[in-house]
């Protein structure tokens, strides 16, 4: 087996990959901003909400979270134009993106507030404090510190799920890959430095949501 | 060692010489063949609808086929298919299994060194496909339009070439992905072969999609051995009949959803 190894190939698509990689960083942001906002809408609904909010959240998280993401993308790109719902490759992506992080985070928050003890909510109403302020000041601040770590390696997961996105001809990293393999069949390479790539944006979003974590719930000073 | 090689190479070649010179002698005609054996043994294709697949019945069923039983209906004799595969559809031929090949075969300057071709029979071609109302008819008028595309496919290769700089190509993992891009309306013009547009037409679907313009034209011709001019001479005859009176017109119309494009 010889195999003459040749980056330079590749390196000459690298605009292809830059402009790759950047939407797939946009595609997570906005997936993981409204993801994150519409997982906290659940898991308020799941443990707080009135009774069809519940039940309605309920059925959205079973769905979501046992179906392949590809099939919810190509659902949403391929399947609603029959009635009607004609989307772009990308809003159809940020859509899959969005719903399907908010059926992981609505679970993951939900399980960060249902561990708040009984009796720091009773201290809340004792204060006259409405149910809103009881549920953002005492409930869901402490609650998202607690799952942050979580919450954080579910949107990384969603980022590299992502690649899914690049069978409905978003340009996105992992189509900027397929696509140089499909002109210069240096797929070796192509693949190898997508990885690469792929790598590098996981460590940095990881390292984002920790400097996020951080402003959130800055670390407690000794007084 | 230098002269043995030297002895070996001349008396191989003085011996393929000498075949050439025999074997046109010690045959007579391959028509004559078929004609005595009362019997066309065709090479078709089982694996490449809608020119060639297994039928209902296991039978082979397509284009190819039916372009064998017409030809074997107008020599009067018995057809005999072969399925083959496209890998080793020109071997059987130059191994004389068959008579002929019909399996969607496209002239190549390669395949032409080995054998023979007759005047095209069925179209085979890449293009930009769209809706009738769609006003498209060269590569200039994809400016601004959204066209779908197979990714690494020859027409990808190619309409990336020379497509205006503000035509938006969209690049799908395969065919399927390309034929429910165009159905869904996500593009508004595919790029494929006439295969993938018939497969579409065969759904029957709202949206057609017609040939608007050509991107590579290699239609299919039967192949078959060299030096049979007598069989080739027919062989293109029959053709040549088959088109002047509708006979291939039904076939594609049948397998292709179309009738046979003007300039096959």
């Amino acid at each position: 087996m010889r195999y003459h190894f040749n980056f330079g190939d590749v390196f000459a698509y690298t605009p292809w990959l830059i402009k790759g990689a950047l939407l797939t960083l946009e595609l997570i942001g906005i997936g993981g901003v409204l993801g994150i906002a519409l997982g906290i809408f659940g898991a308020w609904a799941r443990s707080n909400g009135p009774r069809y909010l519940r039940v309605l959240f309920g059925a959205y998280v079973e769905l979501i979270r046992n179906t392949p993401f590809l099939i919810q993308l190509f659902f949403i790109f391929f399947g609603l134009p029959s009635i009607g719902i004609q989307l772009s490759e990308l809003e159809a992506a940020s859509l899959a993106m969005v719903i399907n992080l908010g059926a992981y985070s609505t679970e993951i928050i939900r399980a960060g507030v249902e561990a708040i003890p009984r009796g720091q909510i009773e201290a809340g109403q004792s204060l006259a404090m409405t149910r809103l302020q009881i549920f953002r000041h005492i409930v869901l601040r402490p609650a998202l510190q607690k799952i942050w770590p979580a919450l954080s390696s579910q949107v990384v997961i969603v980022m590299l799920g992502s690649a899914a996105c690049s069978q409905i001809a978003v340009e996105d990293l992992s189509f900027a890959a397929n696509f140089i393999q499909s002109r210069n069949f240096r797929a070796f390479e192509s693949y190898f430095i997508a990885t690469g790539i792929y790598l590098v944006l996981a460590i940095l979003l990881r390292q984002v949501m920790r400097g996020i974590g951080l402003i959130l719930f800055p670390p407690k000073v000794p007084r | 060692m230098k002269l043995q090689h030297l002895l070996f190479s001349l008396s191989t070649s003085l011996l393929a010489a000498a075949a050439l010179t025999i074997a046109p002698l010690a045959h007579a005609d391959a028509l004559d063949d078929i004609v005595a054996a009362k019997t066309l043994r065709v090479a078709v294709p089982q694996d490449f609808p809608p020119f060639g697949s297994a039928g209902p019945d296991m039978r082979p069923v397509g284009y190819d086929i039916d372009t064998a039983k017409y030809l074997a209906n107008k020599l009067g004799v018995v057809l005999e298919l072969v399925p083959v595969t496209s890998a080793n559809r020109i071997p059987y031929l130059t191994t004389r299994k068959v008579d002929l090949v019909i399996s969607s075969l496209g002239k190549s300057p390669e395949r032409e060194q080995v054998i023979d071709f007759s005047e095209p029979y069925a179209p085979f071609y890449n293009g930009v496909f769209g809706p009738a109302s769609e006003k498209v008819s060269s590569v200039g008028d994809l400016a601004g339009k959204t066209v779908g595309v197979t990714r690494g496919a020859i027409e990808d290769i190619e309409l990336s070439k020379i497509a205006p700089a503000s035509a938006i190509i969209k690049r799908y993992e395969d065919n399927n992905g390309t034929i429910s891009a165009f159905l869904s309306g996500q593009v508004e013009l595919i790029a494929s072969g006439n295969v993938v547009a018939a497969a579409i037409l065969a759904k029957n679907p709202p949206k057609k999609p017609e040939p608007k313009f050509l991107i590579k034209n290699s239609p299919c011709s039967i192949g078959l051995n060299k030096d049979e001019p007598r069989l080739l001479a027919k062989i293109n005859l029959l053709i040549e009949q088959g088109k002047k009176d509708g006979s291939f017109d039904r076939i594609s119309q049948q397998w292709l959803g179309a009738k046979l494009p003007a300039g096959i």
